[in-house]
């Protein structure tokens, strides 16, 4: 089967098996800041944005993502030019294992993209669907706050 | 060297925010996790997993599930020779039972481990899985720790275990100290309390599940890229059950996602590379959520009977501490974890005289293992809501009576030497302790005198309750630790660590210190860590050690490359004296050469040589850092529902190493302990079967569920520890449940003494249900 749709800017066609979902195929892609948690929607590490809303990719089946724009951690920033967010989770010392990290700025960016001055409140309903199991989000939420 | 005097304020690094050093490569999504590699012809590997509690295996066919398309290899019992051994990554001789096999022909547990399957994609790994035919005869399964001791069932019925202490009787171990004479305390005391305390499994829930990849280099060694805490029992363990040498072996630990005890566990490696080793290919074996909740390791549970002789004025005067322990299905850990208990449970309150009977016993259930606080979540949550108890009953703050029992500065803990970690253990005494500030500091920022003092009624109740307690900084006698340090010649320094960052940012830490011997920059430290081919030995991230162990070698490593460094200079400007400053070795008359200049010439021109030490730390002394934690709940009486509003945690670490991160050290336990005391619990049915085996239903707190935290640190200069630096990792998750748990009562007069808090709990003790 197959699909085009923007990844990370580019347009990508993709082939891809039946019931194969978007999270694994941005793995093999070699995308890897999608992390695996669970595989069932529970702990947003799979996190990607399609079409700017955080959706948990392992939840999402290639075939539902024909024309959608998806993005990754990898489009944000990159090692010589971080994203403003990236850059606060270090600030911040919001990274700690860094396994979550990725979904987290992924989530936080799409609040972000649709509230500009988002609540304390906001924040956390945002990050609600990223487990972290090492910050107990207290610095997270200070670095999207911040913003 | 004339070792330069450092306080506190002419400290450039230590004590200081720095970024991470791997931070980069982390907020950027780089493929610096175990898993985040492709390798050419990779077999994918599947665990078929016991469905029984207890069962022998009468027979195994494989022959449909070899047919499945690129199946390469299934595994099972008769693929290997009977031979026992441990599980639980620690140092040799490990302190655990001896009882496990790589597959087992007796399945002990549901979850244990019947077959793997290698295959050419996963799907047709688990295809597999689904068709090997098992018969099974089903034995009966002992499911209740209290009857483990007197029940016909024997968990492990074979001989050949060692580190078991009767396996006829499912006692795994048995410890049994005494101080002093309890029993004529206790008649003499005014007050004896006497109560049972229950906690249950729990889960360790890193993000990241237990991952490992296998391969073959080029020059035929096995590599094993694992997420694991101690990459060098990785490398000795494996080469133990398959019998290969660790001359062929390497272990590279990369970034972690979260391990908190539970990937100190051998869980998966030895079946990954059995597959390496058979087939020649690459290997994979990753666990599912939920085999990481009903297949990996938890926490013991445990019932603990405390009795207490205090006088009228509160102070203890014996303390009688009754611990059964279910270990579950395996021993490992189950000997020291209880022995944690017992020891952290017991050193931390100044009474004369104590007494202990401790028992770890075998079930048919789940198998515990380490877990962040190792013990002591278990022993503070008994001895601190037996406190409040004792407080409530003589009218006395909670805050004075702590304020009377704990111990001091200057105290000896003569029963540290009697609980050692498994066997005897070492003379302590305690030079520092911020404990009095911690109750102090805490008290204030939580407003105890006006809410704990406060009149409760209407039907949501406001409440407050408190807890102090201890951990220690590494084994003492037990930890070891190696590094190495090689100067650049642009003043730069690699430092090659055998301690294991599993996401606590030890990395960072061990940088700083390294640049605070150096007097050179943080980003100047070349990190890297734990590969047993690159770097030197280390005991692996574990018991709060890396600050306290794997920093003092660091220390010790860089206070050898600056000597070097200095003499160096010293040749150099053909001076006696000189001394360091800004990166530049300076005699008396001025002249100076630059760190630069120095390896350059080292290099090239001048008694060409690397400048470069090692170092090892070990320690007889393991300082316990102190906590204190307060928590602000409420109670809906009509629903039973507990809301934590507030936690405040204030910890003794001794000099802070790094503050940002030490206060995440806090704040990431403190959900763990949230979750102990409210949601966390693993639930099993009447045939042993774990039932809670997702994140649905397994809760772990989320971003909403989080209360306001407050955490704070007070100082303290621990003369032992590498510039004053005492362990922070594990401390703070004892304090929230027991601290919960005293809040309820303060609100509403409900005494728990059974985790976890539930509503239906909370309505039985206010007489509703
Ligand atoms: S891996 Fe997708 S939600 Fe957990
Ligand atoms: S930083 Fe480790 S899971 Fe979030």
């Amino acid at each position: 089967m197959k699909v085009t749709f923007t990844l990370n800017g580019k347009e990508t066609k993709a082939e891809f098996a039946p019931g194969e979902t978007l999270f694994h195929y941005l793995r093999s892609q070699e995308i890897y800041s999608v992390k695996n948690g669970c595989e069932l929607g529970e702990c947003g590490a799979c996190t990607a944005l399609v079409d700017n809303k955080a959706q948990n990719s392992c939840l999402i089946m290639m075939h539902t993502v024909e024309g959608k724009k998806i993005e990754t951690v990898e489009n944000l920033g990159s090692k010589n030019n971080l994203h403003h967010l990236q850059q606060k989770f270090l600030d911040e010392g919001a990274v700690q294992c860094g396994y979550c990290t990725p979904g987290m700025i992924l989530a936080s960016e799409a609040l972000l993209r649709e509230n500009k001055q988002p609540s304390t409140e906001d924040i956390r309903d945002a990050l609600a669907g990223n487990l972290c199991r090492c910050t107990g989000y207290v610095k997270p939420i200070k670095a999207v706050s911040h913003e | 060297m004339n070792e330069k005097q450092t306080t506190n304020n002419d400290m450039k690094y230590v004590g200081k925010k720095t970024v991470r050093v791997d931070g980069l490569a982390l907020v950027s999504g780089q493929p610096v996790f175990a898993d985040d590699l492709q390798l050419r012809d990779m077999l994918h590997i599947k665990i078929l997993h016991s469905p029984h509690a207890h069962a022998h295996i009468k027979s195994i066919d494989t022959s449909l599930a070899a047919q499945v398309p690129g199946v390469q290899l299934i595994l099972t019992h008769e693929d290997f020779e009977t031979h026992y051994y441990t599980t639980a990554g620690q140092g040799y001789p490990e302190p655990s039972s001896r009882d496990t096999r790589i597959f087992d022909s007796t399945v002990r547990y549901v979850g244990d481990r019947v077959a793997a399957v290698a295959a050419e994609t996963l799907a047709a790994a688990e295809e597999a899985i689904e068709k090997i035919k098992v018969e099974y005869e089903i034995l009966e399964a002992l499911l209740d720790p209290r009857e483990s001791l007197t029940s016909n069932i024997m968990v492990h019925e074979q001989s050949g275990l060692t580190m078991v202490h009767d396996h006829k009787r499912n006692l795994i171990a048995e410890l049994k100290a005494e101080l002093g004479d309890v029993e004529a305390a206790m008649e003499k005391a005014d007050h004896v309390f006497e109560q049972e305390y229950s906690v249950p499994f729990a889960q360790q829930s890193h993000i990241e599940p237990h991952i490992a990849v296998t391969w073959m280099d080029e020059h035929n060694r096995l590599i094993i890229r694992t997420a694991t805490q101690v990459p060098f029992h990785v490398r000795r363990i494996v080469a133990e059950v398959l019998d290969f040498p660790i001359s062929r072996i390497r272990v590279i630990k990369p970034r972690i996602g979260g391990g908190f005890g539970s990937k100190q566990e051998i869980l998966n490696e030895e079946v990954c590379a059995a597959v390496t080793l058979k087939t020649g290919q690459p290997a994979r074996i990753e666990y599912t959520r939920e085999e990481e909740l009903f297949a990996a390791r938890s926490r013991h549970p445990q019932i603990l009977k405390v009795r207490m002789g205090v006088k009228n004025d509160g102070f203890i005067e014996a303390i009688d501490l009754n611990i059964l322990e279910n270990g579950g299905a395996y021993g490992t850990h189950s000997l020291t974890v209880m022995s944690v208990t017992a020891n952290k449970a017991l050193s931390f309150y100044a009474a004369p005289n104590k007494k202990l009977l401790g028992q770890a016993v075998y079930t048919n259930m789940s198998v515990p293992g380490a877990y962040r606080g190792y013990g002591a979540p278990q022993g503070f949550f008994a001895m601190e809501v037996m406190l409040d108890e004792i407080a409530t009953e003589l009218k006395i703050d909670p805050t004075e009576l702590r304020h009377k029992n704990y111990i001091k500065e200057g105290d000896d803990v003569p029963i540290a030497k009697i609980l050692g970690e498994g066997g005897e253990g070492y003379p302590m005494k305690i030079y520092t302790s911020g404990m009095a500030d911690c109750i102090d500091e805490g008290k204030k920022l939580i407003n105890w005198d006006e809410l704990y003092n406060e009149e409760k009624s209407g039907r949501v109740r406001r409440g407050v309750g408190m807890i102090g307690c201890g951990q220690g900084s590494g084994i003492p006698g037990i930890d070891m630790a190696a590094a190495f340090i090689k100067m650049n010649e642009d003043a730069s320094f690699n430092l090659l660590a055998g301690a294991t960052d599993i996401g606590t940012g030890s990395d960072t830490m061990l940088a700083q210190i390294a640049a605070e011997v150096l007097e050179v920059p943080v980003e100047k430290i070349i990190v890297y860590s734990s590969d047993t081919d690159m770097t030197p030995f280390d005991t692996g991230a574990y018991a709060s050690s890396t600050t306290y162990i794997s920093g003092g070698a660091v220390k010790k490593a860089a206070e050898k490359v600056k000597q070097q460094i200095l003499d160096m200079g010293k040749k150099l400007l053909e001076v006696d004296e000189a001394s360091i400053k800004n990166g530049c070795v300076i005699a008396a008359d001025g002249n100076s050469v630059t760190y630069q200049e120095i390896c350059t010439k080292a290099f090239y021109t001048h008694e060409q040589h690397q400048i470069m030490a090692n170092a090892s730390h070990m320690s007889y002394d393991s300082p316990p850092p102190f906590n204190t934690t307060f928590a602000e709940i409420e109670v809906d009486t009509e629903t039973g529902i507990v809301r934590v509003k507030k936690i405040v945690s204030v910890s003794d670490a001794g000099q802070v190493i790094n503050p940002q991160m030490a206060e995440g050290q806090v704040e990431g336990a403190i959900p763990q302990s949230l979750g102990y005391a409210l949601s966390e619990y693993m639930i099993f049915d009447d045939k042993g079967a774990p039932i809670n085996t997702n994140f649905f239903d397994y809760h772990i707190h989320t971003a909403i569920d989080m209360p306001e935290i407050v955490t704070k640190f007070v100082h303290t200069d621990e003369p032992t520890g590498p510039f004053g630096a005492k362990a922070i990792a594990e401390i703070p998750i004892n304090g929230p449940a027991p601290a919960i748990a005293n809040a309820i009562y303060n609100a509403c007069g409900v005494r728990l003494r059974e985790l976890p808090i539930t509503p239906e709990k909370i309505l039985k003790g206010l007489g509703k249900i």
